[in-house]
């Protein structure tokens, strides 16, 4: 009886380590996509108007840092479960 | 020394930035407090960075030295890729607390790859915190003293251009969560978790060298490849300190230059 209470408490905490490895992952996916696509039309819009590219650059920032929080949220949460 | 590291290697965990505390404990306000090697950091950075404006602005010559230079090229940055694009006119107003946001920040970053000390305050969850409480509350007090407290709801939480019936109901939450609530957090999460893992990585992958060097001749050959990505990931954790600093202080800007934007 105890030998299988030990296996349970076994399989929590493997599934635990599994759901923290898969929070990470998951939360990188879609940060993943929207950094590729910001970043990506940043570097075309200052290749069709260099003259514009500080302006661009600084906006650029502004959003890989609202969309980097997303992926961040992903590793704090990993910690706190 | 090595084989001692190595001997008890275990992961990093959240352990790693807990401190214990140096003398005796006292209450502040009710709150149990004492002084730790977390103060200590942040007392120096606030030493840094009043040293660098003082001493670098103290007597201005025409032909600057260098502290005057770098406080000067410093606060000309601010100005021109923070303050400016994002509040225009009013940019002048709010230069202290940006260039303060900035410096502060960025001094802070820097101690997580400093040898010796290896680790940012700003990896710990109230630092970043109290500063996203000042920047919430700088940009909230601002825009109720220009819109009034009601005025200012609506300008913050009601979409003019959205139909009516999701722009009382459904946006008008959106809004207000996002606006709010959520923007303090993303402040301070952004900050913090980028430090945490930072340290993570970097402990890893010195931690792991020195495991690879002890643990036999058939491993030893991975110490190095460790090693050099222990060493690109200091620079990029240079890279990331001043961006994070950047990006804190133009989004502190962003939310003052919205909450005083006129009625659109």
């Amino acid at each position: 009886m105890l030998h299988l209470v030990a296996q349970a408490v076994d399989v929590g905490t493997g599934l635990k380590t599994i759901g923290k490895g898969l929070i990470i992952g998951l939360a990188a996916i879609g940060p993943g996509i929207g950094l590729g696509i910001l970043i990506g039309k940043s570097v075309e819009a200052m290749a069709r108007q260099p003259e514009y590219a500080g302006q661009v650059r600084t906006t650029m920032f502004i959003g890989i840092g609202l969309i980097e929080a997303l992926a961040l949220f992903g590793i704090a949460f990993s910690f706190i479960i | 020394m090595i084989g001692l590291v190595a001997k008890v290697f275990e992961p990093p965990s959240t352990k790693d930035f807990v401190y214990g505390c140096w003398g005796g404990a006292f209450k502040l306000f009710g709150f149990d407090t004492c002084f730790n090697f977390i103060i200590m950091l942040l007392v120096l950075t606030t030493i840094i960075v009043l040293a660098l404006f003082f001493f670098g602005l103290r007597k201005p010559k025409i032909v600057p030295g260098k502290l005057q230079l770098i406080a000067e090229v410093g606060v000309d940055f601010v100005r021109e890729n923070i303050a400016a694009p994002m509040l225009g006119t009013d940019a002048a107003k709010f230069m202290p607390l940006l260039t303060t946001f900035f410096f502060f920040i960025l001094i802070a970053n820097f101690f997580e790859v400093l040898p010796g000390f290896s680790l940012s305050p700003s990896s710990r969850l109230a630092f970043p915190f109290v500063l996203a409480m000042v920047s919430w509350v700088t940009y909230n007090a601002v825009g109720i003293k220009k819109h009034g407290f009601i005025g200012y709801l609506r300008h913050t939480c009601i979409i003019p251009a959205a139909p009516w019936w999701l722009r009382y109901t459904l946006l008008l939450v959106i809004e207000f969560v996002s606006n709010i609530i959520v923007r303090p957090i993303t402040l301070t999460v952004r900050l913090w978790a980028n430090f945490l893992a930072g340290h993570f990585l970097l402990a890893i992958f010195f931690l792991g060298t020195l495991f690879f060097i002890e643990s036999g001749p058939k491993t030893w050959i991975l110490a190095p490849v460790s090693y050099a990505f222990g060493t690109g990931l200091v620079a990029f954790e240079i890279f990331v300190a001043a961006l994070q600093a950047f990006i804190f202080a133009i989004l502190s800007a962003s939310y003052i230059g919205q909450a005083m934007a006129e009625e659109h």
